[in-house]
């Protein structure tokens, strides 16, 4: 592995030679019988090799991951060949984006390297790749969740915060990067979750999409009266034991004014924003706001119900609107639903984030290359089209402003909203074991096994457990 | 053989040492020659478990630094991860769903296999198309096979179609645990029904033809003949099983998804703790779950007697 990158150093003329001298390097060290004149060769080989072992960033070893600072990207000075490695491309874009790298950048290629679809396996591939200290992954596509444990651990670099345009992307985006007030990533996308709900039908009753949960439960009251809302199920949103019902039940606890786990670093959920939060949704359960069925439900269930028009309210990503509003008969809600703000409990509510993040491997070769082309995939004009062609949510404030982005995406400024007051997941460095815990009790309350007192009870200890290194 | 027996009395007879020293020289060439797969063995299959065993006494702790934020772990040998694992409720429930699967699947699948494999075994038109009608299942990877039920018991989905009521399979409780059974058992019978087909195509005509002059009924060929001439055949097939049974992953994974208490088997449990990066629990776990099969099978070979190791017809009089 290393031989081959390194060997990429060197004058192409001079490339033969280097294979062959040393492979005869390595057969005399065994012993065999030299052939005649392989000294003067071997010499040049031991030369040569000295010299590849000084160009590369930590020696021929390459694996000593103790000294942390002979590695950082911004002082590395090395340049060739790099991997990318992100989870499967849905959008089928992400080679034409390092096509145009490539171009530019003939002697320092990127090759994607496509990882399984769902974030949980990607990170055992990262994880895998970490522990056995290889530099097949260069710069990580990481979901901001796992930012914190891979930094925590050492397996990815502090990146050059100053030499990034930070200041011109969304606050609470960046810090989904941050790790110990150091910037271990870059924002590459982002999302927010929206309030989908069905435009003519509150046209109808007269009212605007509402901002608190009080609001929503009284529309869905006149909508039922309706002759054409009758039955209609009211909210959904993630509500299935995974990663969206943390992010569900993140965003109840935020919107209620609480946080799950605070500045400090410490589990928060036995305040009473957080009872408030939670007991909005296990009280829809209960009373028939939320369908039961929406207990089974992720993003794709959920999309069903709402463009099959049996839901009037529908906590979901952006990726919806396009899906929902198609011609084609899938759908049959299209033109007839509107986008706003998360609804909270005294006023406009709070949204998780998502999105993804780039991150630079530890045991990468070629970290000045990784960092180049971190900066460059990463840049506005790059998000743009990537908001033009995979409707990706960008990271650049200005991008939400633009009139032509705008008219291509109508829901843009609502979403900006979102992402302005949206708070990141919790910054745990176990967040396998937060999350677990979350998901654990929330879907207690939620299934009413648990009251809410109770399950945020269980939830705070367990969660404390976790968030607390063991 | 007449011819050639009397060669080795004459000449053992005539020089003793030169005997036992050729039957060293066997010995050590078997050995040489044995060796690379000996070797081969050791490596794949006797260093892992070695090295899972040793990791499963590790014990570590880790802290943050408050400066820096990084992580601090060490470790130390003890036998920590297993009273964690006895001592911790979670034990009980995924060995409970192990074993209920266990049961409840394997149950069905004999009871349907074996239907299977007396409807292969008639001759009637049409039969290869049954036969090969049948092995599908089987033939589709259990992942895919679990995504497909997963479609089936989706709250939208076919099964609660057809069954005019709203049942939520994949929310915790009973009917995740039932739904898990069904699409086991839609995989793996066809599985039992090859191997009863095979055992029974062995079962000589004659047998049924004295039986029909005789005048058995149907029913009490069947317990009388096809079954005990089939039990070696059954055994093997349900003690594989039950062996796959018991470290079920993929199927309830998949169809259900992982942390859904009603159907955490022993080998969730132990991937659950490896993802969160507590390899000395998991593999701690996974030696638990190594054990309870090992006990189940033996247990299993000694009740039933199934001939694994080809001793062939005789350990059966």
């Amino acid at each position: 592995m290393s031989r081959s990158t390194q060997r990429l150093h060197l004058p192409a003329n001079n490339e033969e030679d280097t294979v062959s001298s040393s492979r005869i390097a390595v057969g005399a060290g065994q012993g065999r019988p030299k052939p005649p004149g392989a000294r003067p060769v071997r010499r040049a080989a031991a030369v040569v090799a000295a010299v590849m072992c000084a160009s590369v960033l930590s020696g021929c070893g390459g694996s000593d991951s103790s000294d942390a600072d002979s590695g950082g990207p911004e002082k590395s000075q090395d340049r060739g060949p790099i991997t990318l490695a992100s989870g499967k491309d849905t959008t089928g874009t992400l080679q034409g984006q390092l096509d145009r790298w490539n171009k530019q950048h003939p002697d320092q290629k990127v090759t994607l390297v496509e990882l399984p679809e769902s974030a949980d396996q990607q990170r055992q591939q990262f994880i895998q790749n970490a522990q056995t200290k290889s530099g097949t992954y260069s710069v990580l596509n990481l979901d901001p969740i796992w930012v914190a444990e891979f930094a925590a651990n050492q397996w990815i670099d502090e990146l050059p915060a100053k030499e990034f345009p930070l200041d011109r992307m969304i606050p609470a985006v960046v810090k989904t990067g941050e790790y110990f007030g150091k910037q271990y990533a870059v924002p590459f996308n982002t999302n927010a979750g929206l309030l989908f709900y069905r435009k003519d039908l509150l046209g109808k009753i007269g009212t605007q999409p509402p901002t608190t949960w009080d609001e929503l439960k009284q529309a869905c009251v006149k909508v039922r009266k309706l002759p054409e809302g009758k039955g209609i199920d009211c909210y959904a949103g993630q509500f299935d034991k995974y990663e969206g019902l943390t992010v569900n039940f993140s965003e109840a606890v935020a919107s209620a004014g609480g946080s799950v786990v605070d500045d400090k670093g410490k589990a928060t959920v036995d305040t009473e924003a957080a009872k408030q939060g939670l007991r909005f949704l296990a009280d829809g359960f209960k009373d028939g706001t939320v369908p039961q069925q929406a207990s089974t439900y992720k993003e794709e269930d959920g999309r069903r119900a709402f463009q099959a028009g049996k839901l009037l309210f529908h906590r979901q990503w952006p990726y919806q609107w396009s899906l929902a509003n198609a011609k084609d008969g899938s759908s049959e809600v299209a033109g007839k639903f509107g986008v706003a703000a998360l609804p909270g409990l005294d006023g406009p509510g709070k949204s998780s984030l998502g999105g993804l993040d780039l991150a630079i491997s530890k045991f990468a070769k070629n970290k000045a290359t990784a960092l180049d082309f971190i900066k460059f995939f990463s840049n506005e004009a790059n998000a743009r089209t990537n908001l033009k062609v995979t409707s990706a949510a960008p990271p650049y404030t200005g991008l939400y402003d633009d009139p032509a982005l705008r008219k291509q995406f109508p829901y843009l400024a609502t979403l900006k909203e979102s992402l302005d007051t949206a708070t990141p997941r919790p910054v745990v460095v176990h967040y396998g074991d937060a999350t677990a815990a979350i998901q654990e009790s929330a879907a207690a309350a939620l299934s009413g096994s648990k009251s809410v007192d109770e399950a945020l009870a269980d939830m705070q200890k367990n969660l404390s457990a976790a968030v607390a290194a063991k | 053989m007449s011819v050639t027996t009397p060669a080795p009395v004459r000449k053992s007879a005539a020089s003793r040492p030169a005997r036992s020293s050729r039957r060293a020289g066997t010995a050590g060439l078997a050995a040489a020659l044995l060796s690379p797969t000996l070797l081969v063995l050791v490596l794949v299959i006797g260093y892992p478990v070695v090295a899972a065993l040793r990791l499963s006494f590790q014990v570590s702790s880790e802290s943050i630094d408050p400066d820096t934020g990084f992580k601090v772990s060490a470790s130390s040998f003890g036998a920590d991860n297993y009273t964690s694992v006895f001592s911790d409720d979670r034990l009980l429930r995924p060995w409970w769903n192990t074993t209920s699967f266990a049961l409840a699947s394997v149950t069905l699948e004999v009871l349907i296999g074996v239907a299977m494999a007396l409807v292969m075994h008639r001759a009637f038109r049409g039969r290869a198309l049954v036969r090969a009608a049948v092995l599908v299942p089987w033939a589709i990877p259990t992942a895919i096979s679990g995504m497909l039920w997963k479609w089936i018991f989706n709250s939208q989905g076919v099964a609660n179609e057809i069954l005019g009521a709203q049942v939520l399979w994949s929310s915790d409780g009973f009917q995740a645990w039932l739904s898990v059974v069904i699409a086991d058992t839609w995989k793996t019978a066809p599985f039992i029904g090859l191997l009863v087909l095979a055992g029974l195509q062995i079962i000589p005509g004659e047998l049924y033809e004295a039986a029909r002059v005789d005048g058995a009924s149907p029913w009490r060929v069947f317990w009388r003949i096809t079954l005990p001439l089939v039990r070696p055949a059954l055994a093997v097939a349900v003690l594989f099983r039950l062996l796959d049974v018991l470290r079920m992953f993929d199927l309830p994974y998949v169809l259900v998804g992982p942390r859904k208490h009603s159907v955490e088997t022993l080998s969730m449990i132990a991937f659950e703790e490896m993802t969160n990066l507590r390899f000395g629990t998991a593999a701690a776990y996974a030696t638990v779950l190594f054990l309870y099969v090992a006990v189940v099978a033996l247990a299993f070979v000694k009740l039933f007697g199934a001939d694994l190791i080809g001793r062939g017809t005789r350990s059966e009089t």
